[in-house]
């Protein structure tokens, strides 16, 4: 789970590499004490809630309305689970939220890589200008697309579909991922390009055999912060699908809380879990690139 | 070779799909909403111009201040609290963990991946007293304390919700701001070290400076996503008690959806949009004075 491996100690004069004994252990580890107390403070704060919200998930209705906040779950059965994913809609909900967001993801990341290579390492009058354009649609607030789109797939009829997320999602993810993409392919050395060229590839075959798999590790990582924008979004998924039986994860969980889940908290708490932990699974395997992929997205955007 | 570069059917293969997509689902929308804002009505009822009434419709529009006033703050107070932990949690990661902090690093991080609507859902129940208090408030209980009902009031409402976006996004200013401490050369660490330079001062006097860029983009992230708070308010308060926590997106979706008035709301996306370039530019603006301050100083 090490996660950006260049950090270097900054070492100051006092020891340039930590030896594994040293005499002093002790008062050392007084001195360590107060980094300790903080660290562990740190983690108590990011993690009881998790650890609350978990064991919440597993109370049945009376445990809620008569028993402790702190106290243990009687049982350890999956009745609330049970109930969450039946009652509570949420499978449905988590095959909307495929559904919408696989092939969104897809064709997000083969248009903007597409683009970006056009941008970048093809060569032709005005390719900055429309670099710009697509540069410039970062700081749109969503907001501003609202109105418009939701006439346009009211009066086409796809307000009945989960076509206005995929359609939606794909272009307001352009601009983070065509920018991305540009400034990779401007790492790549132009030669490499043009040595496919007398070898005699096209361009559409130097962008699939070449192009694409020199930036596969790229795509992965704006593939994953793209993900979790989409996986995660309230306002488009709220606004475009007025069909119930089409709402994604998100909307699913608002509706939830709000009118079953005031009454029954054990589902909902599960509702909450299922939601978190199959977060957490995805977390687990790639956090390095996640938070290397966000960093970056935040500060090139 | 230049021909082969420069092949104009390979560049509308792969240039097309996205452009297209680009043009007709963001450009064309954002210029047919700024055309809406000289119009009243919506999809069923249908549109009549009007001129310039939504405009002065949104001067003298107390509920659009009130969300205004409220949107500024919350991005004020979220952004200083969320840059300022994310920036404590990188010094300590560099200057005290050092290679140790991998582990802290992805615990801190991981609330960041959170769908915002799952923990806004849990910081109520954290918050809650009903069915019966919840954690904090049995804590507040345990210390001999009231239990609080935290959203019965605008202020304490504000102050769950500044917790609850402070507690999710400080991992990611964090690694943020981490990568760029790291990039700081050794060698200036160092000599600041032996110049004497500790602690404190060595934070305020050489760190602080080398890593204003970072903050500077730091800064200008977390005003812009918070601008654009509206997951966890629905889901924590929905805007309420009344309407002591709405913020300007929120009121903008209300007018649209649960009022159809699709020109006014198109006014206040477009109040939303402005909003969030003039913040910007300002902060740039004092941003390049600090800087340039700072080295003049030096």
């Amino acid at each position: 789970m090490t996660t950006l491996t260049q950090a270097r100690p900054m070492a100051g004069p006092a020891g340039p590499s930590r030896p594994r004994r040293r005499p002093g252990g002790a008062r050392r580890f007084f001195a360590r004490l107060p980094v300790r107390l903080l660290v562990i403070v740190i983690v108590a704060v990011e993690i009881l809630p998790m650890i609350w919200m978990l064991l919440s998930s597993f109370k049945t209705q009376n445990e809620f309305v008569t028993g402790s906040v702190w106290a243990l779950p009687a049982t350890w059965d999956f009745g609330n689970y049970i109930e969450a994913w039946v009652t509570g809609d949420f499978a449905s909900n988590v095959r909307n939220s495929i559904l919408a967001t696989v092939p969104a993801l897809f064709f997000l990341l083969l248009f903007g890589v597409a683009a970006g290579f056009a941008l970048e390492v093809m060569v032709w009058k005005g390719r900055s200008t429309i670099l710009l354009m697509f540069v410039a649609g970062i700081m749109i607030p969503g907001q501003m697309l609202l109105v418009p789109l939701f006439i346009t797939y009211f009066n086409l009829g796809l307000t009945q579909t989960i076509w206005p997320l995929i359609l939606t999602y794909i272009a307001m993810g352009l601009p983070l991922t065509v920018f991305m993409m540009a400034a990779y392919f401007r790492a790549i050395p132009r030669e490499v390009f043009e040595a496919a060229t007398i070898d005699g590839a096209g361009m559409i075959r130097s962008f699939w055999m070449i192009g694409l798999p020199m930036i596969s590790n790229a795509i992965l990582t704006i593939g994953l912060v793209q993900f979790f924008s989409i996986w995660n979004d309230l306002l488009v998924a709220l606004t475009f699908v007025t069909n119930r039986d089409l709402a994604t994860i998100q909307v699913g969980l608002l509706n939830f809380s709000g009118e079953y889940g005031a009454m029954q908290y054990g589902p909902l708490f599960a509702a909450i879990c299922l939601n978190v932990f199959g977060t957490l699974a995805v977390f687990l395997f790639l956090s390095k690139k996640i938070m290397a992929g966000m960093a970056s997205g935040a500060l090139k955007g | 070779m230049r021909d082969v570069l420069g092949d104009r059917k390979a560049i509308v293969i792969l240039l097309a799909p996205a452009l297209a997509f680009y043009t007709l689902i963001k450009l064309v929308p954002i210029l047919w909403s700024l055309g809406l804002t000289f119009f009243d009505g919506n999809v069923l009822r249908g549109y009549e111009p009007v001129g310039f009434d939504n405009f002065t419709r949104l001067v003298n529009d107390s509920v659009f201040w009130e969300a205004t006033a409220f949107t500024l703050k919350y991005a004020l107070v979220a952004t200083v609290l969320q840059v300022a932990a994310g920036y404590l949690l990188a010094i300590l990661y560099v200057f005290v963990l050092r290679k140790g902090s991998a582990l802290l690093r992805t615990i801190v991080f991981f609330p960041v991946i959170l769908p915002t609507v799952a923990v806004g859902v849990l910081f109520k129940r954290l918050f809650g007293i009903h069915p019966t208090p919840g954690p904090v408030n049995s804590i507040i209980e345990a210390f001999g304390g009231q239990s609080l009902d935290w959203f019965a009031s605008g202020d304490t409402s504000f102050l769950v919700l500044i917790l609850m976006d402070v507690w999710r996004s400080m991992g990611f200013f964090a690694v943020l701001l981490y990568a760029g401490l790291v990039d700081i050369p050794e060698e200036v660490i160092e000599s600041a070290r032996m110049d004497g330079a500790k602690g404190a001062r060595l934070i305020r006097h050489i760190v602080l400076p080398l890593s204003l860029p970072v903050l500077l983009s730091a800064v200008v992230f977390a005003v812009n996503s918070t601008l654009k708070v509206f997951d966890s308010i629905l889901a924590i308060t929905n805007g309420g008690p009344g309407t002591e926590t709405q913020p300007l997106t929120l009121y903008m979706y209300r007018t649209v959806f649960t009022y159809n008035e699709y020109g006014y709301g198109s006014t206040l996306a477009l109040a939303l949009t402005v909003i969030a370039f003039l913040v910007t530019i300002v902060i740039f603006r004092s941003a390049r004075k600090d800087i340039t301050a700072d080295k003049a100083a030096r």
